[in-house]
């Protein structure tokens, strides 16, 4: 009879060495290794013109509505920030409600629903910068996300599989731009994904086409004829707290020190 | 309402999507798994480096670790927003998540505890369910009692000298394998924090080392709590069996055993808290001394918004008092009760101001968050991340311990 030690000894020595082969297949997946040297697609990228917004905020309420992010939520995958630099030297920073609406106060919203007025004398320089992910090429977000349920695809936009996402807030936490949030509907991590649905159709985003001055545009990094890989590559563009090694993909025009 | 809303106050620029995310649950996560962990290791301090003054709370911090080892998964649990897919992290990790480690370091951790205590206890199992086999015409709860010690004893009934022996040394050897494990165990939730480079208060390579000496800290200080009280409780009843049975410890007796196991507890809590406190005022005079772009607004929020928080209450009340309190010469039970709950405080005042002052400013560097904490729970979301949702994650270990101690009686041997 199989002595019980001999037993144990056996079924680990068993256990172990089905491990190795079948942790091996995982290893050299083909398809996975083919996707991952995938780069034949495109590589989806946006160019934001600051010098070109004004701030009515159409961009926000279009990609509302396309995402169905509830439209009074205080929470929104794409934003647009006004500045006011004072000839002090001070920067006053606002965007009320995501500036879903405009600006419609001329004064600067500071939290807990008061206004700060500034005089018109006062003002040095003024703009509006709308924000939106930045589809990351090193995402910290894919990189934290415990189950996966954050991933990136080929083509390089950084997606949440809602059905998979089990709503712990770390992407959230790792995001330096705070363009994540909880969707108030469904529970689960929610972020700008450059309309996923329309660009790989050769749509325009919701925010591009509501853009009425041109201040937003969406590209293809991999094709040399594209408008935006042009200026991209030929003119000054500056990307959002590249500090942090993210390597960000929203690319910027005409944008100011002052940008946090 | 989004997420967050309820209890966030916005004071200037902020993103328009920055809520306070991580609330007290993620508060408690840290603090609780630090107590599973600093218990274990004072439960080794006799196991492994055999200090022989602490064989009195060996056995109790090791139950006691167990006893709080499901409750470091709750708050979690209770923090997801999506709880019942929280099982995907052990059955899906993604492993350049520091949470994925949590299935693989939580199991491994449970298992050594489990089969460390099934060493300690086996000669228990053994001999209750010998002894409940023996009695003629068991009960229904006898019954009952008697095969949960079967089971228990695993088919292991030999108690001889030689097995015990060998029970001994396996304790010995798994002992010492839990405490890189318990070490790992709160040093990944400090790194799950020290790893998130969007929050400056957070980045830093120290944040796991500064969480393991804390941990240590609050379960050695949890473990001399409970004990003190638990040693409370057993005086008054000893009291009364005393009548009946004579042959019982004597209070006079229990009293000595008490302060002489607090007081070696003690001084190995003094020597962890130093270690902690270094860590943490070095973490702070480093950020002061290279002071990089962060360091304006977490110099506002360290040395005004959260100044009482951390300065009064977390290093004054929770480190400085209790660090005199357990130094001034003759410690009594209960100068040491005193100290340990200031002790906890401190130390879960160090959570709190880790994962609350990490969100009290904005990715912008331009704004704050103040975080309200939910008292009267108005939703589900308010009850599970305010004040009751807190109080079931620290109440209920202690119905856990309750509930093993009928299993594996912790004071058995003084009987």
């Amino acid at each position: 009879m199989i002595s019980r030690r001999s037993f144990c000894k056996k079924s680990l020595l068993i256990a172990g060495g089905l491990a190795i082969p079948l942790s091996c297949l995982e290893l050299f997946d083909p398809k996975r290794l083919l996707a991952e040297k995938d780069d034949t697609g495109a590589r989806w990228v946006f160019l934001v013109d600051t010098r070109k917004c004004v701030g009515c905020g159409f961009c926000v309420k279009g990609c509302k509505v396309e995402n169905e992010v509830p439209y009074d939520a205080n929470v929104t995958r794409t934003w647009v920030e006004r500045y006011i630099v004072t000839k002090d030297g001070k920067t006053h920073i606002d965007s009320p409600k995501g500036a879903r609406d405009g600006f419609p106060n001329k004064g600067i919203d500071i939290g807990h629903g008061r206004l700060e007025e500034i005089k018109d004398d006062d003002i040095e320089k003024a703009f509006f910068v709308p924000k939106l992910c930045n589809q990351c090429d090193n995402p910290p977000c894919v990189q934290v996300c415990p189950v996966g349920a954050t991933y990136q695809t080929a083509d390089g936009v950084v997606l949440v599989d809602r059905s998979w996402c089990i709503g712990c807030g770390y992407c959230i936490m790792g995001c330096p731009y705070g363009v994540r949030f909880f969707h108030p509907v469904f529970h689960v991590a929610e972020k700008c994904n450059f309309c996923y649905h329309r660009i790989t159709k050769g749509m325009q985003t919701a925010c591009v086409d509501s853009c009425a001055f041109g201040a937003r545009r969406v590209g293809n990094l991999r094709d040399p004829e594209d408008p935006v890989t042009r200026v991209i590559m030929t003119e000054r563009v500056n990307v959002l707290k590249e500090e942090y090694g993210t390597k960000p993909q929203v690319f910027y025009l005409g944008l100011s020190k002052e940008v946090k | 309402m989004v997420h967050g809303e309820a209890w966030t106050i916005k004071e200037f620029f902020t993103y328009p999507n920055e809520y306070i995310y991580w609330t007290i649950q993620i508060v408690m996560y840290p603090f609780m798994t630090g107590l599973v962990a600093g218990a274990f290791v004072l439960s080794s301090l006799y196991h492994v480096f055999g200090v022989k003054q602490l064989k009195g709370i060996a056995r109790f911090s090791l139950v006691f670790s167990f006893a709080l080892l499901p409750v470091a998964m709750l708050p979690l649990l209770m923090h997801l927003q999506q709880p019942l897919r929280g099982i995907e992290v052990m059955m899906t990790p993604h492993f350049t998540s520091a949470i994925a480690a949590f299935g693989i370091v939580f199991s491994t951790y449970g298992m050594i505890v489990a089969s460390e205590l099934w060493f300690v206890f086996r000669k228990h199992f053994v001999e209750t369910a010998l002894s409940l086999k023996a009695v003629e015409g068991r009960s229904a709860l006898q019954q009952g009692e008697y095969l949960l010690f079967s089971i228990l004893t695993l088919g292991a009934w030999d108690i001889s000298h030689e097995a015990l022996e060998t029970d001994e040394r396996a304790v010995k050897k798994l002992a010492a394998a839990g405490i890189p494990v318990a070490c790992f165990l709160h040093g990944y939730a400090g790194f799950i924090f020290g790893s998130v480079k969007a929050n400056a208060l957070w980045m830093t390579p120290l944040m796991p080392v500064i969480f393991i000496c804390s941990a240590v800290v609050s379960g050695i200080a949890l473990c001399i709590l409970t004990y003190i009280l638990t040693m409370e409780i057993r005086k008054q009843l000893a009291r009364r069996r005393r009548l009946a049975h004579p042959e019982l410890p004597s209070m006079e007796e229990l009293k000595s055993a008490e302060a002489h196991v607090v007081a070696m507890t003690s001084r190995y809590l003094l020597m962890f808290m130093v270690a902690a406190i270094t860590l943490e005022l070095l973490d702070l005079i480093f950020r002061g001394y290279t002071a990089v772009k962060s360091w304006d607004i977490l110099r506002s929020v360290i040395y005004e918004r959260d100044f009482v928080n951390i300065f009064v209450v977390q290093y004054g009340l929770g480190n400085l008092v209790p660090f005199v309190l357990f130094l001034i010469p003759g410690l009594t039970i209960r100068r040491a009760a005193v100290g340990t709950v200031l002790v906890l405080l401190g130390v879960f005042m160090m959570r709190w101001n880790v994962v609350i002052g990490g969100q009290a400013f904005s990715s912008s560097f331009s704004g704050f968050m103040h975080y309200v904490l939910p008292i009267w729970p108005d939703s589900m979301e308010t009850l599970k991340e305010g004040f009751f949702g807190a109080m079931i994650v620290a109440v209920v270990p202690f119905c856990i311990f309750y509930v093993l101690n009928k299993v594996m009686p912790v004071f058995k041997e003084t009987h």
